[in-house]
């Protein structure tokens, strides 16, 4: 059984009607906010845990949980002062598939600045810092007239939406660089210098932004607070599995007939995702070669082994794979699958910020490997020596960039070794016959 | 990491740019930037300065804008930083030219989603208009880059061309947005797929029906 209207949260996800704020009250947001938060931060959080929502950028890490890392008290700085803390929203959506937080930014910005007062309210932050990526610029626009409209309303500012809270929300625009993505990194951006992430600990909960206590969540985690809290933990836990409670925005791209944005219940199948929302695989089941479930850093799962799997952490960790941010590209027999893993190298080998030799070297030399694998112009011992140099950028890097270059790379040798092998022995043979 | 390089600082570009100050409407925007962060973190505005300096640039020069050495100068005069903190920024976003640009910059998206759905051909579009990586046209008219995942993976392919998106595309498509930016006209933004709105499923809306034709509120519908 799929999701019914009634229990989507992203109403307005495809924009057909206004995002202003009249639109987005009509549609239920900012209802009565001031009575969530009479619930007090426990209880909020509290609420959060029992939905089971775990983080929706990538890493799934429990999001009411995270909240409860923040001081309950405000730690004070040398002179005694109080020292405030700070809610930061990644919105610098940049890992390739990933769509989702674009169309929250852009057709339902209440349902994320709702958010921002309710988390930072339950995790005492003084304000909130919306991170939205720099190429997002019309969406940028949306949003700041949004959180302008906010203010004008008193829903934000002194006494926010009548609360008694004090809270301010920010938009802050980046301005191209994937790696901003990661929390660090992006906290290093906030206070205007180069992106590069930043070693842990100390984690962003104990010193993050300004050196102040710092939770850094998803768009989508923070947007769909509200409606957990107005529909109660249970009616978020009935979605999905035990684990990965709740719904999720799926963003479809690649050789699917309609590719699309869709909010979904969590482990729905794969193939009920793709055959009721994308209008099937192109050409048809028997044409799909691989799928990348979870945007571009986790590896790809053939055919075989996706069409059945559950669309969720767990399900897709069972196929070698993982949920990432639910970014599902699809490739069907007329990829060229060698290619298509070199161009996500070559993604990162571009996105690499330079700081730690593994990613920064090892990315390059991975993708002009990848390339040479592509055309065949290698040998076959190549493919071991790339598969072990993937394993030294692996886990001795600063950030995770370092194992998203390799995990992709990993995953087609494990899955197409002998289509690589393949192309080697076809030139081989063209060279033997040419020299004949 | 990205290959990034600055326009020689030369007498002829001081003289050009050395005495650059805001206009009254990028002050009034960099003030509210300013605004946006506590007593002594003034510095987080760096960001912002630099693309309201880059579209004052663009303003001036009819272009999409860039950052010469005596703007970037400006800006960490007006931050209280030293230039070479701002230059590290300037140099590390690759949203910063760092070079002078054409009116139009046409950034194709050539990530995997791209990829798979066609953007091969849409490269070879631009390329036929005697447009390629890097370069700017001779006419001015035209910067073409080949960019990383813009996040329109579900309306792939895609090119944004300074500030608007236009998304899936064909061969015939971008030709003719590029034709209407040179006409100066205004081609239509967003998807370019007749009946598509957004990143719905083309045609076929599987889900959310009641919200085309009203602003239906499903709280009613709560059990």
């Amino acid at each position: 059984m799929s999701l019914a209207d009634k229990d989507r949260i992203f109403t307005n996800v495809y924009g057909y009607q206004s995002w202003h704020l009249d639109a987005a009250q009509a549609r239920g947001d900012w209802d009565n906010t001031k009575d969530l938060i009479a619930r007090g931060r426990d209880a909020i959080i509290q609420e959060m845990k029992d939905s089971g929502l775990r983080g929706r950028g990538g890493a799934g890490f429990p999001t009411g949980m995270k909240w409860s890392f923040m001081p309950k008290e405000p730690p004070k700085d040398a002179a005694g002062n109080p020292r405030p803390s700070f809610l930061v929203i990644n919105a610098d959506e940049s890992e390739p598939g990933s769509c989702k937080d674009r169309e929250i930014l852009r057709h339902d910005p209440h349902k994320l600045i709702e958010g921002a007062l309710v988390a930072g309210f339950a995790m005492g932050a003084r304000a909130a810092y919306i991170y939205v990526r720099g190429e997002y610029i019309r969406e940028a626009e949306v949003l700041f007239a949004a959180v302008q409209e906010a203010y004008d309303a008193g829903l934000l500012g002194k006494n926010a939406a009548g609360s008694g809270y004090d809270y301010d929300v920010f938009v802050h625009r980046g301005a191209g660089a994937y790696i901003c993505g990661e929390e660090t990194a992006m906290i290093e951006s906030l206070e205007g210098k180069k992106g590069q992430p930043r070693l842990k600990p100390p984690f962003p909960a104990g010193a993050g932004l300004y050196g102040c206590p710092t939770t850094v969540n998803n768009v989508e985690s923070i947007a769909v607070a509200p409606t957990i809290l107005r529909r109660g933990a249970s009616w978020f836990a009935s979605f999905g599995a035990e684990n990965n409670r709740g719904t999720k925005l799926f963003q479809i791209s690649g050789h699917v007939n309609k590719p699309c944005v869709v909010e979904e219940a969590m482990s729905i199948p794969f193939s009920e995702l793709i055959e009721k929302h994308c209008g099937g695989i192109r050409g048809g089941k028997d044409n799909l070669l691989a799928v990348i479930p979870g945007g571009s850093s986790v590896p790809l799962v053939p055919a075989a082994q996706i069409w059945d799997a559950p669309m969720d952490f767990d399900g897709l960790k069972a196929v070698g794979s993982g949920l990432g941010t639910a970014a599902v590209i699809v490739m069907d027999k007329s990829t060229d699958i060698v290619r298509a893993i070199s161009r996500l190298s070559y993604f990162y080998k571009h996105e690499s910020c330079g700081q730690c030799t593994p990613c920064r070297e090892g990315t390059g030399w991975m993708w002009r490997v990848m390339e040479r694998l592509r055309t065949g112009e290698a040998q076959v011992e190549e493919i071991d020596m790339l598969q072990q140099v993937t394993k030294q950028v692996e886990g001795h890097t600063i950030c995770a960039l370092g194992d998203a270059a390799a995990w992709p790379i990993q995953g087609l040798i494990r899955h197409f070794r002998p289509e690589i092998e393949r192309r080697i022995e076809e030139r081989l043979g063209n060279l033997a016959v040419a020299a004949e | 990491m990205a290959e990034r390089s600055i326009e020689p600082d030369t007498p002829e570009l001081r003289a050009r740019w050395g005495d650059f100050t805001w206009t009254q409407h990028w002050a009034e925007k960099a003030k509210a930037a300013l605004a946006r962060y506590p007593e002594g973190r003034q510095r987080s505005a760096v960001m912002a300065f630099l693309d309201y300096a880059q579209r004052q640039v663009g303003e001036a020069t009819n272009t999409q804008g860039w950052l010469p050495i005596p703007v970037i100068e400006f800006v960490a005069r007006e931050l209280g930083m030293p230039v070479v903190r701002v230059l590290e920024v300037a140099t590390f976003y690759t949203m910063y030219n760092l070079v002078p640009v054409g009116r139009f910059h046409v950034q194709v998206c050539g990530t995997t989603p791209c990829m798979l759905r066609g953007s091969d051909d849409i490269i070879a579009a631009c390329e036929k208009r005697g447009m390629h990586h890097g370069h700017t046209t001779k006419d001015g008219l035209w910067t073409f880059t080949e960019v990383e995942c813009m996040g329109n993976c579900a309306s792939a392919p895609m090119v944004q061309i300074n500030d608007d998106n236009y998304e899936d595309l064909t061969a015939e498509r971008i030709d003719a947005i590029l034709d209407a930016l040179a006409r100066g006209e205004t081609p239509k933004v967003g998807t370019q797929e007749p009946g598509r709105h957004t990143v719905e499923p083309a045609g076929a809306l599987s889900s959310l029906k009641a919200m085309v034709e009203e602003n239906h509120d499903y709280r009613g519908e709560w059990a």
